[in-house]
């Protein structure tokens, strides 16, 4: 099929501003829809789900969040493991204090915690950027880090200090906990994961993701066309974290089952951190090929050589695995700041104009 | 011509600067400066450069923050204006190196100028429905009507940190225009441009100034063109005015003549 939209006119501005106003998009995005929700959870098995599939969302999410804050209003931050952890413990108290209500409003509620939060270690952000803004959110994701470790009643006084995921139905059905599907909670991830996704993108493209982009590009000129930089640098951090709040309390209840204090270290903040510099700064396709990037290369990466018949160490896999990773970051940072979106763009574009060379 | 501006001298002031003074440090950028700004005229600054012209600006929108001196805007007295009072008050604003939104098509910096008109909360602005989509809608026309106008068509999705400085400037105007001033002020608007983009420029500034009644502070370094457009010009040397009257006197003033063959010599 050809990648074409002549022919295609918009009579009317609201046919204009869809956020796919190329037809052949359209039906892409169902198409993918299509096979996210029946494709994969019918071809892919166990571990395809528990290992891949799951966690890409999950991580998916989180680069989304902090793609909001650093790629669209360009505020760097290095806690988004932090406000994820916030977002699983809170998920982990209001779980435990009521058990009946289901389980996904308390993910989702989850993610309110972790926006206030992040909304207040944002308070900052109004005076300072740019590597000073970086050092006080670092100052953040280790104050809540240590929080975490520390505070026995967030844990609910666990003697192994761990969030022991208790099984919650939905429907009859169990959706967190040891007796839950891969499937299921693939699915229940999915359908977080496109729902906020489509409220993000609703969100960027309009008035508010264009105030973030304009404190981004010019915060001066955007004061002065009326923006009020504080609400809306605050805002940012607000939805921001929310999302990665949400991000955190999944990767708890639908990907890893328990958790310890030092899943939300600031390693996780770098590997989203690096899945949005790689998928594109100011892109939400960015997030998730980032996403898939750096979570899905070292598993295929590890599963090369025993293909190819070599024996390797799978130590020395890992370290070829860093090395790989690093030196993409650092081809990416060099030759394409915007990252994979863009190249993304640039092959569409390409294919628009095809055969010709512009 | 000269019953235009008779008329308009006449007429109510808009905004009025009074002994104005500032100082960085041991620079005088502005020494005792007071002029006003009638409803509807074009009123242009001109001195040579280092004179103060740009400071004068960033004085009337809020940027800069005089040490003496007060601002008087439709008739209320403001010893400090600041951006965002600025700009919800109706003045708007261009730079003299352009600040646009650079990763931003030239559509989205427009409708970023039409900010302040918009107010539908982030609940309807996450679904993208309903009210949200048509107050989109309604912003999208008036933003259109300008592109028409500045005849900028071609370039509505062109991220505008890609478009050569010309058409950068057109575009900055564009958005200055978006938040439908009543008082616009324009820092060097035609700096860098070649005759026929001139051209056109000096066209749109008395298009707007004309059509819509915007009231316009300019400054110009090109005199044809202050002549040309202006009904009234403020001079100023080293932070001081020298001149203040209707162009053709200006440029008989001996003052005026002294200060720019002064930096020519
Ligand atoms: N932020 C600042 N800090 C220190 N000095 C400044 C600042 N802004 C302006 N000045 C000084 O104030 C004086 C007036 O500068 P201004 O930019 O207003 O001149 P101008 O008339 O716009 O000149 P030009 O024609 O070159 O644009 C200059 O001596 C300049 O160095
Ligand atoms: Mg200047």
């Amino acid at each position: 099929m050809l990648y074409r939209e002549v022919g295609q006119y918009h009579t009317n501005y609201r046919a204009d501003m869809r956020i796919f106003p190329i037809l052949q998009d359209r039906i892409g995005i169902l198409v993918i829809l299509a096979i996210a929700f029946l494709g994969v959870p019918l071809i892919g098995g166990s571990f395809f789900l528990d290992v891949v599939a799951t966690p890409f969302l999950i991580y998916a999410l989180a680069a989304i969040g902090l793609n909001l804050l650093t790629g669209y209003t360009g505020l760097l931050s290095l806690g988004t493991g932090g406000f994820m952890g916030i977002g699983a413990y809170t998920c982990y108290k209001l779980t435990t204090w009521f058990p009946g209500v289901d389980i996904v409003v308390w993910i989702l509620a989850g993610g309110l915690a972790a926006a206030a939060v992040g909304a207040l270690f944002g308070l900052p952000s109004l005076r300072i950027k740019g590597f000073y803004l970086l050092v006080a959110t670092l100052a953040a994701q280790f104050f809540l880090q240590w929080a975490f470790e520390r505070i026995p009643w967030l844990y609910n006084n666990n003697i192994s200090g761990t969030i022991e995921v208790p099984t919650r139905t939905l429907f009859g059905l169990p959706i967190t906990g040891a007796t839950a599907t891969p499937v299921t909670r693939y699915e229940v991830a999915l359908c977080i994961v496109v729902a906020l996704t489509w409220l993000a993108s609703n969100l960027v493209h309009g008035r508010i993701g264009r105030s973030w982009m304009a404190v981004r590009d010019m915060d001066i000129a955007a004061e002065l066309i009326g923006i009020k930089l504080l609400p809306t640098k605050l805002l940012s951090f607000a939805i921001s974290s929310y999302l990665c709040g949400v991000a955190g309390a999944m990767l708890v209840f639908l990907w890893y089952g328990s958790a310890e204090p030092t899943v939300f270290s600031i390693d996780l903040s770098f590997t989203i951190l690096f899945m949005v510099i790689i998928g594109g700064l100011g892109s939400l396709l960015g997030a998730f090929l980032g996403a898939a990037l750096i979570h899905v290369l070292p598993i295929v990466l590890r599963g090369v050589p025993p293909a190819l018949g070599l024996n390797i160490a799978s130590s020395t896999v890992e370290h070829l695995n860093l090395m790989i990773v690093g030196a993409l970051i650092i081809l990416f940072l060099v030759a394409e700041p915007f990252g994979l979106a863009r190249l993304w763009q640039t092959g569409k574009q390409k294919l628009r104009v095809w055969p010709f060379p512009y | 011509m000269t019953d235009a501006s008779v008329n308009v001298a006449a007429g109510e002031t808009l905004l009025a600067v009074d002994g104005i003074s500032l100082r960085f440090g041991g620079v005088t950028a502005l020494n005792d400066v007071s002029f006003d700004i009638k409803r509807g005229e074009i009123r242009a600054i001109i001195g040579p450069n280092g004179a103060g012209k740009t400071s004068m600006l960033n004085v009337i929108n809020g940027f800069y923050h005089p040490q003496r001196g007060a601002i008087r805007f439709r008739g209320q007295n403001l010893t400090r204006m600041n951006p965002g009072f600025a700009a919800r008050n109706g003045i708007a604003r261009t730079f003299q190196n352009v600040a646009l939104f650079r990763g931003m098509t030239t559509l989205d910096n427009l409708m970023t100028g039409r900010a302040l008109k918009m107010n539908r909360g982030l609940f309807w602005q996450l679904l993208r429905h309903g009210p949200a989509m048509d107050e989109e809608i309604e912003h999208r026309r008036v933003v259109e009507d300008i592109i028409d106008f500045l005849e900028i068509e071609a370039i509505r999705r062109v991220p505008v940190g890609r478009l050569p400085y010309g058409l950068q400037k057109r575009v900055e105007l564009g958005r200055a225009l978006a938040m439908e001033p009543e008082l616009l002020l324009l820092d060097e608007p035609m700096t860098g441009m070649n005759l026929e983009e001139k051209e056109d420029m000096c066209r749109f500034i008395l298009e707007v100034n004309g059509q819509f009644g915007t009231t316009i502070a300019l400054i110009e370094h090109d005199m044809g063109v202050v002549m040309d457009l202006s009904n009234r010009v403020v001079v100023l040397d080293y932070g001081r005015k020298i001149a203040d009257d209707v162009p053709a006197a200006v440029k008989q003033d001996a003052a005026v003549i002294a200060a720019y063959l002064g930096v020519a010599g």
